[in-house]
């Protein structure tokens, strides 16, 4: 759905310039992205192009059909509410659970459940594979389960001693 | 003046072909020709013609009604036929030229005639077989134990003094016997002989601990400088060695044999270094107590040595037989694995596995063959040695009973003897380590010794950044005797894009690894900006050139890694404009983690295009004047194509590019085509010129090309 019409925005504060290039949620919960020429794009979605080695900057809008509309190289330069939009459509987008505590793992090789603690609340699931712990910064560790849904420890050194052994012995 | 090495019958002879200014002479050297010559006038209508005919040379003699004579050469003297024939156009010219004239020629190997490159003395086939090993392979790892002089000689040094404190025990235990024990006396002295045995055997234990630590380091610090240098040596090795090579066979050399060579050295040198003071301390104690009981101990020596002697051999060859047949069961593996739906889909699991099975037991039979040879020697060494036990108590006890020793010396004999023998036993079985070792070594050097076939030039020329110009002069390559590229002379300007077209097997593939320098040209050059590539270091020079392959090959890493594969470190946005530039930036932002995504073995899996596209981002990224596009779009359906296509005019703009492509669509921005056939130039021009030649080799290819594309729209 390419809708576009070409209001211009923001008319009400008298300085278009400002209210280009930002994000704005409509009455269905979609986004709306707001280009240079005060285009409207309805139902556009965000991805941030390095999210695991660049956590904070570069972020793509792009359309429904994965056109790209805007690229953002660092999100400071947009506004406080589309800044706020934008970051809680990511958050929605990139959820990976950080573990926090790791309480029980079945077995010392995979397949192995893992009962963790995260800070959405306690949760296990299932470790199929070793290649599924992925070291992705010098002490930063993604794991996927068996879904494919991912959980991250940000610092292994943050682990008690029992999760630490454990997830070490997948990071030789 | 040419020499010829055959015969009529295609015996090896000698013969020459001599040019005068108004004959031509044949000079028959050999044994039964014994001199003669005939002789042709240089006439009208006359010429001569040399060519090659199934991996040999041939010159014609041929007239107006036919050949009139015609000699055979080997291939090694095809350059030297090729100067006689330049040197006979000149001559019926009515140019006087000189045999000296060749100097401003390329040189050629004065081994086998091959073409050299400006710095060579020597072409690389030529210089490669000259080195081989020469002497034992596992001396050889000295080399390898020179940066760790400080640390072996620690070793040394805590080997010999772990071993003179295990002494100390049983030479305590003579006086004890005997001044304390046996005469009932002295009872006082008793404890001191208590701490002092408790404290050798402690130091003992302190300085064997050290000497194991300081051996373990150094054997496995030798073990991966040796692994380094094996694969930083494979690195340099060219694609020549590769194609040759098994996967599984380099992987089982680099991995599991420099490991054994590590517990040789770890382990087995230890041992052995530590039994051998042993013996010598433990000979010259034996001897100071009693030269005629020590000579009864050393009675067994020689058969043992008779022993080892004999086995050794057998050992060795069987080692050698183990590891080949496990290098065997690794390529099994290193083969199967990456062609798994192959196997899947023929459906040929089961003939993988029994594959696998024979060459499992292939590595079974060999080992077997080691054991039956070692299960006889251990023990046999074992019964030598209770013998020699029994030979000297029998010995002793008759000594001891003529009063020639006493008791205390024969028991201090016994424990002295007993470790004695345990260390021979050890000692022999050092025989197997070592040729286990040596094996391993062999196969490891065997790699080292290989001289890259791609040689740095002695005189390096630095290039920096190229204008792109490109010009093979007189480019001949062959493969063994079969010639792939004949004569092949063509420029390129900077920023021109040439077409490479003709069918499987002209040659185009081989005429780009050229431009690569993934091989060396067998005759003639290729210069860039007017210079032999020949004179640049290689890895300066393959930094200008981008190279598209029809399969791209990703390695494991995220996608950033991999576009920036010619340039770590690439900062991020560099990277986002290479990928955008090769229309690979929105589908990598689909992927749930953009360019953090996981690709290659194990990875996210990808088709064919979106892995071209990352490719030719690969390439944009580096900025090469040179470009290589080797089937870029063969692999992909036309839709993709399509898509590529627009990546690949970003990507081709501005800078000199050889394409390689059977859709000649994909060549439809060449400034250039040029059409091979049997390692030819047999057309070349732009595209509409070539067309106008109904007959010519481009115009059947494109007629096929299109009747293919409308029979299929039918």
């Amino acid at each position: 759905m390419h809708t576009s019409n070409t209001t211009a925005t923001g008319a009400e504060s008298g300085e278009p310039a400002v209210t280009r290039r930002c994000l704005e949620r409509d009455a269905w919960g979609r986004l709306v992205w707001v280009d240079e020429a005060g285009v409207r794009h309805v139902g556009v979605h965000a991805a941030r192009a390095f999210p695991l080695s660049d956590a904070e900057g570069f972020v793509s809008i792009l359309d429904e059909g994965g056109l790209e509309l805007a690229w953002i190289e660092s999100v400071a330069e947009l506004s406080e509410s589309t800044r706020r939009i934008l970051e809680e459509e990511l958050r929605q987008r990139g959820f990976m659970p950080v573990i926090t505590r790791i309480v029980r793992v079945s077995s010392d090789t995979p397949p192995a459940d893992w009962e963790v603690e995260t800070d959405r609340g306690p949760t296990r699931f299932r470790l199929e594979s070793e290649d599924d712990v992925r070291r992705v910064g010098p002490r930063r560790v993604v794991i996927s389960d068996a879904l494919k849904m991912r959980y991250q420890v940000p610092d292994t050194r943050d682990l008690e001693a029992y999760g630490r052994r454990h997830l070490e012995r997948y990071l030789y | 003046m040419f020499g010829l090495d055959l015969d009529d019958e295609l015996r090896f002879a000698a013969g020459e072909l001599i040019l005068t200014p108004t004959r031509l002479w044949h000079m028959d050297q050999s044994a039964a020709g014994g001199g003669r010559g005939r002789s042709w006038p240089l006439d009208p209508g006359f010429e001569l013609r040399v060519g090659d005919r199934s991996g040999l040379g041939l010159i014609e003699w041929v007239g107006p009604e036919g050949r009139v004579a015609s000699w055979r050469f080997t291939s090694g003297r095809m350059s030297a036929a090729r100067d006689f024939l330049e040197r006979y156009t000149a001559t019926r010219r009515g140019e006087t030229t000189s045999e000296a004239d060749g100097a401003s020629k390329p040189r050629a190997c004065p081994v086998c005639g091959a073409g050299l490159g400006p710095d060579q003395t020597e072409c690389h086939r030529c210089a490669d077989r000259a080195a081989k090993p020469g002497f034992s392979a596992l001396l050889r790892l000295t080399r390898f134990a020179g940066k760790r002089r400080a640390m072996i000689a620690l070793g040394m040094l805590l080997t010999l003094a772990s071993t003179a404190a295990g002494l100390v025990p049983p030479y305590l235990t003579q006086p004890l016997l005997d001044d304390v024990l046996i005469p009932r006396r002295h009872f006082e002295l008793f404890p001191w002989y208590m701490a002092a045995l408790a404290g050798a055997a402690v130091l003992a234990w302190l300085l064997s601990w050290a000497r194991t630590y300081v051996v373990a380091w150094f054997s496995e610090r030798i073990a991966a400088d040796l692994r380094n240098q094996t694969y930083e040596h494979l690195q340099r090795l060219s694609l020549e060695y590769f194609g040759g090579k098994r996967t599984g066979d380099l992987m089982s050399r680099i991995g599991s044999d420099t490991d054994r060579i590590n517990n040789f050295l770890s382990i087995n040198l230890l041992d052995f270094s530590t039994d051998l003071v042993m013996i010598t301390l433990t000979s010259a104690m034996l001897f100071w107590l009693d030269p005629w009981l020590a000579l009864a101990t050393l009675a067994p020596f020689p058969i043992i040595a008779w022993l080892v002697g004999m086995v050794r051999g057998r050992l060795k060859r069987g080692f050698q037989r183990g590891n080949r047949a496990w290098s065997e069961m690794t390529s099994v593996l290193a083969d199967t694995i990456p062609g798994i739906r192959v196997v899947k889909a023929f459906a040929q699991e089961r003939r993988e596995v029994e594959r696998f099975r024979e060459s499992n037991d292939r590595v079974l039979t060999a080992n077997d063959r080691i054991n039956t040879t070692w299960a006889f020697f251990g023990p046999m060494i074992s019964l030598l040695t209770q013998l020699g036990l029994l030979s000297v108590w029998g010995f002793g006890a008759w000594r001891v009973y003529q009063g020639d020793i006493t008791p205390g010396i024969l028991m201090a004999f016994q424990v002295y003897i007993s470790r004695f023998y345990v260390r021979l036993e050890s000692m022999s079985r050092m025989v197997q380590a070592t040729q286990r070792a040596a094996a391993s070594t062999h196969r490891i050097f065997e790699i080292l010794d290989r001289v890259p076939s791609i040689p740095e030039p002695t005189r390096p020329v630095h290039l920096g950044r190229v204008r792109g110009e490109i010009e093979f002069r007189n480019v001949a390559f062959r493969h063994g005797a079969r010639p792939i590229l004949e004569d092949i002379s063509l420029s390129v300007q900077p920023g021109e894009m040439i077409g490479l077209v003709g069918p499987s097997g002209a040659g185009k593939s081989t005429l780009v690894n050229l431009v690569c320098r993934f091989y060396d040209v067998g005759e003639g050059a290729i210069l860039v900006d007017g210079v032999d590539i020949r004179s640049f270091p290689v890895s300066e020079y393959r930094r200008n050139i981008g190279i598209v392959l029809q399969e791209p090959f990703l390695f494991y890493g995220t996608i950033a890694e991999n576009i920036a594969y010619g340039m770590p470190g690439a900062a991020h946005e560099a990277i986002v404009a290479a990928a955008r530039a090769a229309r690979a930036h929105e589908f990598i932002l689909r992927l749930p983690d953009g360019y953090d995504s996981i690709v290659g073995e194990r990875g996210q899996s990808l088709s064919g295009g979106e892995r071209q596209r990352i490719s030719i981002a690969r390439a944009l990224l580096i900025d090469p004047r040179i470009l290589i596009l080797d089937e870029a779009t063969s692999s992909v359906d036309t839709e993709t194509e399509r898509e590529i296509q627009v990546a690949l005019d970003n990507l081709i703009e501005g800078r000199t590019t050889i394409a390689i492509a059977h859709r000649l669509s994909t060549l439809r921005r060449a400034d250039r085509l040029v059409v091979l056939e049997h390692g030819r130039v047999v057309e070349s021009g732009p595209h509409q010129d070539l067309l106008e030649n109904p007959s010519g080799m481009f115009s059947r290819l494109h007629r096929a090309q299109v009747e293919l594309a409308l029979g299929v729209a039918e």
